[in-house]
């Protein structure tokens, strides 16, 4: 008897695809944390963390383990089951966005073809944005369960500023999309490579690139956006009441996050899993898919490096200046663009 | 029961105990919550229909923008038990009335509908849903009413700039 019409090989090759994209996340985002404290050593003229193994290479699994071991506080006034189902969710909604980013092509294994992206719908980017939307909960939830004037504070301002920067956000997709004419984030990485001047969408369009590139610093809450963990006016921000490893998963999801949009801006913008001057057609599919990822994580590294760069250079914006930047610039510019765009695709493709 | 079937009544389930929950949640907070819930299995239907553009905006409008404004609003008035008005009896009857009254209007609509009546819904082969087709029709049959629409959320926008600026 067939009880449900369904292919179990695909599902199982499907489960062991996000298996591994999660748990590649999660150590990516635990040697992060390491890097970020390498850079900003760097950065200051300090040694870093070097206690912990050869170079330090150990302190994230230490630092994990102390988290873990911290006594876990519930504040009395507080609602327990929206407190611990904020972090759950600000977890969730930063590994939700790697279904749709396609890792490589294809890879042959004992004769099936598995493709390296575990979901190629049609509306993949809409899907990033609906994700990165409902980020928001997270932190709101976890602000206002901790029953604390400052974390309230802190997630309201975290909400607004998600929301006002992901319209600029919107606004300079839409022209990338006037230009790919797909929301399939494969698709658009296939026209990278099979561009006519081998050109990256970069190069159309610098500006929505910054554009995007500023939103999403802010949709991180990275500094120098990181206003609703503005320590020195918060207390400590909308996670002051959390401790143990629940605190660990709002730390946490911020490198998730901050992997994941490098990983969405390589693919959008610069040519996904495109090794430059090689011409993947010619290799054999196994190894043009690991050059592939080898490829993909290069740039997301290079994003990662880009993003705590800033962090460790630049002091963090006043509130208006946040607010002016996001509705009276980058709104303005993100239309600008898109209406130029919009132009141009009318003047030259007729 | 195949794939879509189970998925259909699960989804189904969801959104009606959600909606009621809604309405019994005693904390505002929660509500809307559980109103997150229900559009989410909302746009599992729509998905089931094969709209995946439809799903996928009733996720990022609704549960991403428009409840998260909500929300805004009960935290920032924290409301709770204490400050809740006591309603009178006549209220919530004559309430629960015309309640039932426009469910009934709504049923009966809905199950006389010419359009309606003896048709099955497309279950995944259904392709209005998609972004191609929607814009088309948006654009060409629809551009009139389309943009009368947008003009509409445009003078809200003014309304909510210039009665904030009134002070």
């Amino acid at each position: 008897m067939i009880l449900l019409a369904l292919d179990w090989a695909f599902i199982l090759q499907k489960l062991i695809l996000i298996a591994v994209v999660v748990s590649a996340s999660l150590i990516i985002a635990m040697y992060s944390t390491y890097a970020e404290r390498k850079v900003a050593a760097v950065m200051q003229d300090r040694r870093g963390p070097n206690r912990a193994g050869p170079f330090g290479i150990l302190q994230p699994l230490a630092d994990g383990m102390k988290l873990f071991f911290k006594e876990e506080i519930i504040p009395n006034s507080s609602n327990k089951f929206l407190f611990i189902l904020g972090p759950c969710l600000a977890m969730l909604t930063a590994m939700m966005t790697s279904a749709v980013i396609p890792w490589g092509d294809k890879l042959e294994i004992f004769g099936t073809t598995v493709s390296l992206q575990i979901a190629d719908i049609n509306i993949g980017i809409l899907f990033v944005f609906g994700v990165v939307s409902l980020g928001v909960y997270g932190i709101m939830i976890g602000g206002w369960a901790s029953n604390n004037k400052f974390s309230l504070l802190a997630a309201l301002r975290g909400a607004s500023q998600v929301i006002s920067y992901e319209l600029a956000m919107g606004i300079a997709l839409i022209s990338l999309l006037m230009m790919t004419g797909s929301l399939s984030m494969k698709t658009i990485v296939e026209q990278q490579i099979n561009d006519k001047y081998h050109l990256w969408n970069v190069v159309y369009q610098p500006l929505a690139f910054l554009i995007f590139f500023v939103c999403s610093m802010a949709e991180c809450n990275r500094a120098p956006f990181d206003l609703p963990e503005a320590e020195s006016e918060l207390n400590m921000g909308f996670h002051q009441e959390y401790s143990s490893m629940k605190l660990g998963f709002y730390l946490f999801s911020e490198y998730i996050n901050m992997f994941i949009s490098s990983a969405v801006m390589a693919t959008l913008f610069f040519g996904g899993y495109d090794m430059p001057f090689v011409n993947e057609a010619a290799l054999s599919p196994n190894v043009a898919a690991l050059v592939g990822i080898v490829a993909l994580m290069g740039k997301i590294f290079f994003f990662i490096f880009v993003f705590m760069w800033i962090r460790w250079t630049l002091p963090r914006f006043r509130y208006d200046q946040l607010m002016n930047l996001g509705w009276k610039g980058l709104i303005p510019l993100a239309l600008a663009n898109m209406v130029a765009t919009g132009a141009f695709i009318l003047y030259f493709n007729k | 029961m195949s794939t879509s079937e189970i998925l259909f009544w699960f989804l189904s389930v969801l959104a009606l105990f959600s909606a009621i929950m809604v309405l019994v949640s005693k904390n505002p907070v929660h509500s809307v919550l559980w109103l997150i819930v229900v559009f989410f299995a909302i746009s599992g239907h729509y998905l089931l229909l094969n709209a995946q553009f439809l799903a996928i905006v009733n996720i990022i409008v609704y549960a991403g923008a428009i409840m998260v404004l909500f929300l805004f609003v009960i935290m920032l008035m924290n409301l709770n038990k204490g400050t809740e008005p006591q309603k009178n009896i006549w209220m919530i009857f004559s309430g629960v009335i015309s309640g039932g009254l426009l469910l009934w209007i709504f049923i009966s609509a809905s199950i006389s509908a010419g359009d309606i009546v003896g048709k099955n819904a497309l279950l995944k082969d259904g392709d209005i849903g998609l972004i191609q087709n929607l814009g088309k029709v948006l654009f060409s049959e629809y551009a009139l009413p389309f943009e009368i629409s947008s003009v509409l959320f445009l003078s809200a926008m003014v309304g909510a700039v210039v009665i904030g600026k009134k002070n």
